[in-house]
């Protein structure tokens, strides 16, 4: 009987049946939910593959999760969003090189009453303030991804030391942040990757947008193959090679949602700000 | 054969402080049916399940001789929920018998053939037990024990069983039955054991005890009396 | 209510439209609650089954523990089979974190205690019927369990169906343990997981509806597989 259960579990591990003779290549890559679900992967891993033959896995999860499963050699490649972060991560010794990839930026979103009166004005740390001062209700991700840390360190900029029962940290991705911004009518920072896609919006839309400081900057990195042996060293370095070439670059600058870019390559040039 | 078959040792069981059986001394020897009989709560089916291996006694012993195989019919028959036959076919191989045709033989034993293939426990009660003696009869048991077998059959099926037995016991099985019925003990029985509050109160050839019964428990017993 | 509408014609027009990725999700989701399900049965089954005919020491704790482990929150069970399963876990070297048959053992991790302790219930019951007649047979506990296993079958059909229901239901363990990957570890329930997070409630709640037909399907055919058979073993 337990052979039987091996074999069961044998038959589940192996991938889809290969075409005769090829050894299929696959990766995985550890990252977030706001470059999951905003459907740029699905936009851009059909062209990796067809270029390089190689098939690309994303499990998508807050920045620090999946920095985090990168340490723990569970993905051969991470691309997130929290440049401290993933210094932190080549520091430890978990990636030998860290490279821009792209940006895109954050917005704030709030109800169209809005309470804290911010629309209007492109400032963001300003806007925060405000929305601080009016004890507005305010939804954090609370998730150690890299949005929650965009949004502490506008605080910080702003000289805000949010709590109280305005400022309500759920601990979940930016789908379900949202889900809940829209529930309580609340103010939320949130990507606009994510927004456009976002379906659920209710009163809910941008009121600030455009500061420099909320544009939000993409590395990639390829998980040390010295610290994780079996990390698909060759394969992985082949997508971080592909994603700053001018083909990856192309193919992220030619994703649109009705007819906006969401991400905007910069491989070439030092990230923007912050 | 000569002696004994089976004999009790001062035996008996305790459940708790309460003696269900107690003191039991007696031999039961081969040839035709040993009845044990007793009024509701003399402790018949326990001391079967004693004589059976069923249950470990709490004094005494119980000293088999001889005994190569037995089998057990319960008053309420279990049957599996399977077909007549693999019904049969489960006790066979549980006694590492591989003769496939004692099936049939078995059921041809107890008038059932024509149920071979039907699920056993949609029978009728009567059949039921029928299977379950046959289930028994399979085995070849040099001793058969029955705990009032037709207590829940209507005479007819009574009867039938009655005549199953009674030509097993020609052919040399042992026999050690338990009833409340007198008529069933006088039709079948070669010796009677009187049972009485977990004592055995009168051990007797069965034409004996009918006729001159010893004890005046046994005297009350056979004119129907209630006994306290 | 206008939701619930959007979803019913939501869950109409995925099925109608036979999106290839959707038949792939349900295609997965049927082959790894299954695998998981079988799995479990190989293992709970039997242990349900030796709980309720065997008498031995440890008995009790082990009831104690496998009760305890029926509480056992998904998420909890997903992170420790994570851990096991992470390249820097003890069974990293297997390489099967975020793969189906991580989902598969989550899985059955989690339903193996339902079926064990469901298991014991159907069986204690006809265990107290069966025992004596079948001690009188000769029968020990190794083959007493497998008479009451096969003469149960129709009875622990439906504990099967009970620890399918709970598996294919399952999201927070398979979430962590298969990661979501789209076409290879997306399930039906991380998919509507996906999809209420995107704010698509509609799309949510038509693959809901889609999950909870395939649930009443397989419940319906096994249904009628037992009554058909039950006609027959009394
Ligand atoms: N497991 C048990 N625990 C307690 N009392 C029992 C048990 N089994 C039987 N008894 C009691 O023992 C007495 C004898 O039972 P039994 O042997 O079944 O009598 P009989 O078959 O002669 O009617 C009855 O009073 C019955 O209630
Ligand atoms: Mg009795």
């Amino acid at each position: 009987m337990f052979r039987r259960l091996l074999f069961a579990l044998a038959l589940l591990a192996t991938p889809a049946p290969l075409p005769a003779g090829a050894q299929e290549r696959v990766i995985t890559i550890s990252s977030t939910t706001s470059t999951e679900q905003s459907g740029l992967f699905g936009h851009i891993l059909p062209l990796f593959r067809e270029q390089t033959g190689i098939t690309a896995r994303v499990v998508a999860l807050g920045t620090g999760q999946a920095l985090d499963v990168g340490r723990r050699g569970d993905a051969d490649v991470v691309f997130v969003h929290d440049r401290a972060a993933e210094e932190r991560f080549v520091a430890e010794g978990f990636a030998t090189r860290r490279q821009h990839v792209m940006f895109n930026d954050f917005v704030i979103i709030g109800p169209a009453s809005d309470p804290a009166r911010i629309a209007g004005s492109r400032d963001a740390v300003a806007a925060m303030r405000r929305i601080a001062e009016a004890r507005a209700p305010f939804v954090s991700r609370g998730d150690r991804s890299g949005t929650h840390a965009a949004e502490l360190r506008l605080w910080q900029q702003a000289g805000v030391e949010p709590s109280g029962s305005w400022y309500r940290a759920v601990g979940q991705g930016m789908g379900p942040a949202l889900n809940t911004a829209a529930a309580q009518n609340a103010y939320i920072l949130a990507d606009r990757g994510t927004w456009l896609s976002f379906r659920n919006r209710q009163d809910l839309r941008i009121l600030t947008e455009g500061d420099p400081r909320l544009f939000n900057q993409y590395g990639v990195m390829l998980v040390n193959p010295a610290r994780h042996s079996h990390v698909k060293a060759a394969d992985g370095q082949a997508f971080v090679d592909w994603i700053v070439s001018p083909a990856g670059q192309a193919a992220i600058a030619s994703y649109k949602i009705n007819g906006e870019q969401l991400f905007f390559p910069n491989a070439a040039q030092p990230e923007p700000t912050s | 054969m000569s002696g004994p078959v089976l004999r009790a040792e001062g035996l008996g069981y305790s459940v708790g402080e309460r003696a269900l059986l107690q003191g039991l001394d007696f031999g039961i020897a081969p040839g035709a049916p040993s009845f044990v009989i007793g009024p509701n709560g003399s402790g018949k089916s326990t001391l079967l399940r004693l004589l059976h291996g069923l249950l470990a006694p709490s004094q005494g012993r119980v000293v088999q001789a001889g005994i190569g195989r037995q089998a057990m019919v319960f008053q309420k028959p279990v049957l599996l929920r399977r077909s007549v036959t693999q019904n049969i076919a489960h006790a066979l191989s549980l006694a590492g018998i591989r003769d496939a045709a004692r099936i049939p033989a078995a059921l041809e034993e107890v008038g059932l053939p024509h149920l071979a293939h039907r699920p056993a426990r949609l029978l009728s009660g009567g059949e039921q037990q029928r299977v379950a003696l046959a289930r028994a009869l399979a085995l070849h048991p040099d001793i058969l024990f029955l705990d009032e077998p037709t207590a829940s059959l209507d005479p007819a099926a009574t009867r039938a069983v009655e005549a199953i037995l009674a030509r097993a016991a020609a052919r040399g099985m042992k026999i050690v039955m338990t009833t409340h019925d007198l008529h069933q003990a006088r039709r079948l029985a070669g010796e009677i054991l009187l049972l009485h509050r977990g004592r055995l109160i009168e051990q007797a050839p069965a034409e004996t005890f009918f006729q001159s019964p010893a004890s005046a428990e046994a005297q009350a017993f056979l004119r129907g009396d209630i006994l306290e | 209510m206008q939701d619930l509408g959007a979803a019913f014609q939501q869950a109409l027009g995925l099925v109608a439209a036979g999106d290839a990725g959707l038949w792939a999700i349900i295609a997965l989701s049927l082959r790894v609650s299954l695998t998981a399900t079988l799995i479990a049965a190989c293992i709970g089954l039997p242990l349900g089954a030796l709980l309720a005919v065997a008498r031995f020491p440890g008995r009790q704790g082990l009831l104690v523990v496998l009760n305890a482990l029926m509480g056992l929150p998904p998420v909890v069970a997903g992170l420790i089979i994570y851990i096991l399963l992470s390249r820097s876990g003890p069974f990293g070297a297997l390489g099967l974190l975020f793969t189906p048959a991580a989902m598969v053992i989550a899985q059955a991790v989690l339903i193996t205690p339902i079926l064990a302790a469901l298991t014991r219930q159907v069986l204690e019951a006809m265990w107290e019927e069966y025992a004596e007649q079948l001690r009188s047979l000769g029968s020990g506990p190794g083959r007493a369990v497998r008479t009451l296993l096969w003469d149960g079958r129709f009875a622990l059909l439906t504990v099967l169906l009970a620890g399918f229901g709970r598996a294919s239901a399952e999201v927070g363990a398979v979430m962590v343990v298969g990661g979501n990957i789209e076409g290879f570890t997306r399930v039906m329930t991380t998919a509507i997981a996906l999809e209420t997070s995107k704010g698509d409630l509609p799309l949510a709640l038509g693959l809901g509806i889609v999950l909870m037909a395939i649930v009443l399907g397989v419940n319906a055919a096994a249904q009628l597989l037992r009554e058909a058979s039950a006609r027959w073993s009394g």
